[in-house]
């Protein structure tokens, strides 16, 4: 049997690699962007030199051969689902007999004068890494415009080679949607200590053309003209799903499959960033463009295709990111606009860089997230908390457990609680210590929902 | 690239000021060849009467020269020709009283007049203010370095990696320039072992041949012929300061190690200091130690400020900047001055290879009580430090907190953490030497401990010993074993085999001798042996490949590849120990930072990204990964909870019904 994967991103890769473990069927690999496998959360670090791109690439060159997994260099054209084929630019043609679509996503544009001029681009692939090199010598200012995580990496970068950025923000405080209030004004007030020149409230009018067909300013919704050298547009991004479009292949937003990553098309199916789950679990989204996913829906995927059934259940929410110098992690359900009935338990390190917020049902006292600034907590305590809906008191008193700052690092988890008995009148105390021998005691210990 | 302060650029200028007056100081002095200055350096009557004769029957005595270039050449020509002579004499008859070996001069005498002769005859600006001097070169040096560092603690805390790959001084050397340099050290060791070794071709064949062999391993069995590496250490451009800094260092340990009396100068400069500490004159070795020092102090104050925000890398900083200043540099200075054996408390064997030798041993035991605790002490530490330790925290204690090697590796080689090779091949390389290296120095210290020791009579016999060798090893391999079919450790059958045999082999060796009586163990001569071993693993290996190759292959050549007590610390680590790098659930995003900031090496990543802890023989420790890890993936944790499954068992990422679970 023939699995043919075009896209080897995350998803793709980890697709092949588990059908290699899985079974002896020939795989074959497609990508037009690059040779290899990279990781493209890593861009950045190439950009600002803390690595070369040959360390991008989580496996050696010699990998895909020893492992029988074919790579082919191109871009597929279109899709042939009847004659189960594949063209290619070139005007080549490819067979398979099982299709894994990973295709990943595209940066949004969202109909901008002058979004097509040179100079202007998003932060995805290996090419729009290549662009931002080929427009930095010089490069008296960069424009980068969204509010989310990418579009402060682009500000890193550029500030890292000591271009000055402007970031414009459509929201009053930055990704606000995600960020509670507090978060969200930490990390404003973290890019503007570091001299970026942030823009909250402010949209994107239009690119101006310098002439030359090339980015040489933005209008701003302010009416301010201000000129640049490079836009970068870092306002989400959709499933790249253009060249699918006249097939009958099912599409929504992105390529519509069930819980077991299976298309409408039979021996076709889809993961990653390009997938639309048509039944997405409680708390999840049908499109989820996150690194972690992806990995997983490859391993699902090729589970499936070498015949065991296993239903794609990325579990409980969790996310993580750098926003220059502060370290976010989240596990389960924080809101930026947090609904009814939901409480928080906040505590804010006096220097304004480190912070530690526990979400929990006001009614139940059930804990329903964590939410991370600077500050690393262990994914499967937090995790074994949030699937068991233990008791806010309980996970307070055992909070430690939770940490996985380096050894010595101050420990803030007395803080957390003190804040708690402050504002609920409680008198919790922690106990325990910090440490892989307490969390794995806690993780044996049956978690119970109830208070202490 | 790097904008610069004005303070960083004057502390910078400052520091190349005094490089290149430092480096300018061993030509400052010239070398006057004179019966007064000789007297100083010789203190036998007839040896220097003979060469002083020859000098003036040369017409040299009198005459100045103008580098030790020009007079190191002639003073040789005087001793050899004296040495000569005085033989010629002694086939006349000895005059009254003297004894033969009083009365001659033969070539290994003549060596050891060569570097005070220098020092006694040189004079100039350097000896007549050397305090000057001092500042000037090694005062001004660090001043500078400090200038250049201050303001870094201004900046906010965070990585500081920007720019790393496109500066000229930390992006590394092409593959080219670090073969050249490669294949320069590899042959140029062997071919002045030759001569280092008096003609004997044996050794150096010998190195040669499992040079070869380690290559053949490598490249045919292990499969990697057609490999090319895709993560070796080579960037795609040459940085020509790297190739500078590699360069000076690589001459000053050839300089220091070999040719030590053409740096006459610097220990003039330190004769201040060195009187002041332990009363006496400034060898080689003293300088050397005061360089280190410095360099770790002043490197030290770097990492404070580049960690602002690592707690655990400030403190295992001023931990080897302690270990390095009063235990390697001040304490045995002191103990000089008080007349007690040179002694390093926290130098262990094998890496302290001369723990063994003769004259140590006999110092130790003729130096009193204090003597004893220290023979005791470094007793101690080998069998119980290093395995108690290394089982409690790792053997980070030892690499990454109190080794001076690992010291300077931490201070002075962070720029060049990066440029270690993380490709498979380089690993497999790795383990082949660094163990070899280990096998040599038990080998060697126990034909060393063999020939030392008494036939009979005494607590401890040759034969005794012997027995003692065979039940160690016997005791480890069976221990290992247990471990291994156990599933406690996850070792390759190959790497399993070949070390069980080449234990059994040795054990049966000792076996073998010890009924046998024989005079030598595995038929060596202990002294070439430990020659050989000094010459190519303590000085070419630790010093002149160790440091020399920072800035091409990264800053920890000699811990990973080299070092057999690391060799001995990671046998521990692997077997039996609570430490081990825990990777945080699914938040690996396969960036690379870790992999790439790995010093020794490790593709941490490769564990990392499926949620695997990371438990490798090499890893010291140092924590960096976990710093530059940009998700809050790793933590250095010790713990023996989940001790006996860590080993095999993967606790992967796996998808299940019921999501996310981490599994066996």
């Amino acid at each position: 049997m023939h699995i043919v994967i075009i896209g080897n991103g995350i998803s793709g890769i980890t697709a092949a690699r588990f059908l290699r473990k899985l079974s002896s069927h020939r795989i074959t690999v497609i990508s037009g962007e690059s040779e290899h496998f990279f990781s493209r959360t890593a861009l950045m670090y190439a950009y600002m030199g803390h690595m070369r791109f040959a360390d991008l690439k989580p496996y050696e060159d010699w990998f895909w051969a020893q492992n029988k997994i074919e790579l082919k260099k191109g871009w597929v054209e279109k899709v042939d689902f009847a004659a189960q084929a594949l063209h290619f630019a070139t005007g080549e043609e490819m067979r398979y007999d099982r299709l894994i679509l990973a295709t990943g996503s595209k940066p949004n544009k969202f109909g901008w004068p002058g979004q097509d001029l040179e100079g202007v681009g998003g932060l995805y692939h290996l090419q729009d890494l290549e662009r931002m090199e080929a427009f930095s010598p010089g490069l008296q200012r960069a424009v980068v415009v969204g509010g989310g995580l990418i579009g402060v990496e682009m500000a890193e970068m550029f500030h890292a080679r000591h271009i000055p950025v402007t970031f414009l923000v459509r929201e009053d405080s930055y990704w606000d949607a995600v960020l509670p209030a507090e978060e969200s004004a930490m990390v404003s007030r973290h890019m503007r200590e570091h001299g970026i020149d942030l823009r909250l409230g402010t949209e994107l009018k239009e690119i101006i053309d310098d002439g030359q067909g090339r980015a040489g300013g933005v209008v701003t919704s302010d009416g301010e003209q201000i000129p640049c050298g490079f836009v970068g547009l870092t306002a989400g991004v959709h499933p790249n799903i253009g060249f699918l479009s006249g097939t009958p292949l099912e599409t929504g937003r992105g390529i519509l499959v069930d819980e077991h990553l299976q298309t409408n098309i039979s021996g076709v199916f889809a993961i990653g960033d390009c997938a639309e789950l048509r039944r997405p679990r409680p708390g999840r989204r049908a499109v989820e463009a996150v690194w972690y996913t992806g990995r997983m829906m490859g391993e699902t995927a090729a589970y499936n295709i070498c015949g065991q059934r296993v239903p794609y259940d990325p579990g409980i929410w969790f996310n993580s990111a750098k926003f220059m110098d502060i370290e976010y992690q989240v596990y389960g359900d924080v809101s930026g606009r947090p609904p009814e009935g939901h409480a928080s338990v906040y505590w804010e390190h006096p220097d304004g860089r480190r912070s530690i917020r526990i979400v929990y049902s006001r009614e139940s006292k059930q804990v329903l997230g964590f939410n991370l600034m600077g500050i690393r907590y262990r994914h499967e305590v937090c995790e074994r908390w949030l699937s068991e809906g233990a008791h806010i008191e309980t996970v307070l008193a055992n909070l430690s457990a939770a940490n996985f700052d380096p050894e010595f690092f101050a420990a803030f988890e007395q803080e957390v609680v003190a804040v708690y008995n402050l504002y609920e009148g409680r008198k919790v105390r922690l106990k325990g210590r910090r440490g892989l021998s307490s969390a794995l005691r806690l993780l044996r210990s049956a978690v119970t929902g109830k208070p202490l | 690239m790097t904008t610069m302060s004005i303070i960083e650029k004057i502390g910078l200028a400052f520091f190349v000021l005094a490089l290149l007056l430092f480096t300018a100081v061993l030509g400052l002095e010239r070398y006057e060849l004179s019966e007064a200055r000789l007297a100083a350096a010789v203190d036998n009557e007839y040896h220097l009467e003979a060469i002083v004769e020859e000098a003036r029957s040369a017409g040299a005595l009198g005459k100045s020269y103008g580098s030790s270039f020009a007079y190191v050449p002639e003073l040789n020509r005087l001793l050899s020709q004296a040495g000569q002579v005085l033989s010629g004499k002694a086939k006349e008859g000895l005059p009254d009283g003297v004894s033969r070996s009083e009365y001659l001069l033969p070539g290994w005498k003549a060596k050891n007049y060569l570097l005070p002769a220098v020092r006694a005859a040189s004079y100039g600006p350097v000896s007549r203010r050397p305090a000057l001097w001092w500042w000037l070169t090694i005062g001004m040096a660090t001043f500078g370095g400090l200038l250049y560092i201050l303001p870094q603690f201004l900046s906010l805390p965070g990585i500081k990696h920007n720019h790393i790959y496109a500066n000229s001084h930390s992006r590394g050397l092409g593959w080219p320039l670090r073969g050249l340099f490669l294949g320069g050290a590899l042959s140029g060791v062997l071919a002045y072992g030759v001569y280092y070794m008096n003609q004997d071709y044996f050794w150096p064949a010998l190195t040669l041949l499992l040079a070869v062999l380690i290559s053949v391993v490598v490249f045919l069995p292990q499969g990697s012929l057609e490999r090319r590496p895709a993560r070796s250490a080579s960037p795609r451009a040459t940085g020509l300061l790297g190739v500078l800094t590699g360069a000076y260092l690589i001459a000053f340990y050839i300089f220091l190690y070999w040719a030590p009396q053409h740096l006459t100068a610097w220990m003039l400069m330190a004769d201040p200091l060195s009187y002041w500490l332990n009363g006496g004159p400034a060898s080689q070795w003293f300088v050397y130690g005061m360089l280190y020092t410095l360099a770790i102090l002043v490197m030290g104050v770097r990492m404070f400020a580049k960690y602002q925000h690592n707690r655990y890398q400030q403190i295992r900083t001023a931990s080897v900047m302690f270990f390095q200043t009063a235990f390697a540099f001040l304490l045995p200075e002191i103990l000089v001055r008080l007349n007690y054996p040179y002694f390093d408390f926290k130098n262990i064997w094998p890496l302290n290879y001369t723990f063994f030798f003769d004259w140590n041993l006999n110092q130790l035991m003729d130096s009193g009580a204090l003597g004893l605790f220290m023979l005791g002490w470094g007793l101690a530490l080998i069998i119980i430090g290093v395995p108690v330790f290394t089982y409690l925290y790792g053997k980070r204690w030892y690499c990454s907190w109190v080794c001076g090697c690992g010291g300077l590796a931490e201070t002075l080689g962070d720029p060049y953490r990066q440029l270690s090779d993380k490709s498979l091949r380089a690993w497999q390389y790795e383990r082949w030497i660094i163990h070899g290296v280990l096998v040599f120095a038990v080998v060697m210290t126990a034909a060393v401990l063999h020939s030392y020791l008494p036939e009979e009579g005494g607590m401890l016999t040759r034969g005794r010993f012997l027995w003692l060798l065979a039940l160690l090893l016997l005791g480890a391999m069976g221990y290992a074993w247990q471990r291994w079919r156990k599933g406690a450790v996850d070792i390759s059958a190959t790497g399993m085999y070949t070390g069980l045999g080449v234990a059994a082999v040795l054990a049966g060796f000792s076996v073998y001798h010890a009924s046998a009586g024989s005079s030598t163990f595995l038929f060596l001569s202990s002294g070439q042996a430990r020659q050989w071993y000094g010459f190519l693993i303590g000085s070419a290996f630790a010093g002149v490949v160790g440091t020399g190759f920072y800035p091409l292959m990264g800053n920890r050549v000699w811990c990973r590849f080299g070092c057999p007590l690391a060799a001995y610390l990671g046998l521990v680590q692997r077997f039996k120990s609570r430490f081990r790098i825990t990777a945080n659930g699914g938040q690996c995003i396969s960036c690379g930072n870790c992999s790439t900031y790995c010093e020794m090496g490790i593709d941490v990543r490769w564990y990392a990204q499926r949620g695997q802890d990371i438990i490798r023989s090499s890893c010291v420790g140092c924590g960096v990964c976990a710093a530059v890890c940009p998700r809050g993936v790793l933590r250095l944790e010790n713990s023996s909870e989940d001790i006996n499954d860590r080993g095999s068992s993967i606790r992967a990422l796996h998808i299940s019904q019921d999501g996310v679970r981490l599994d066996a």
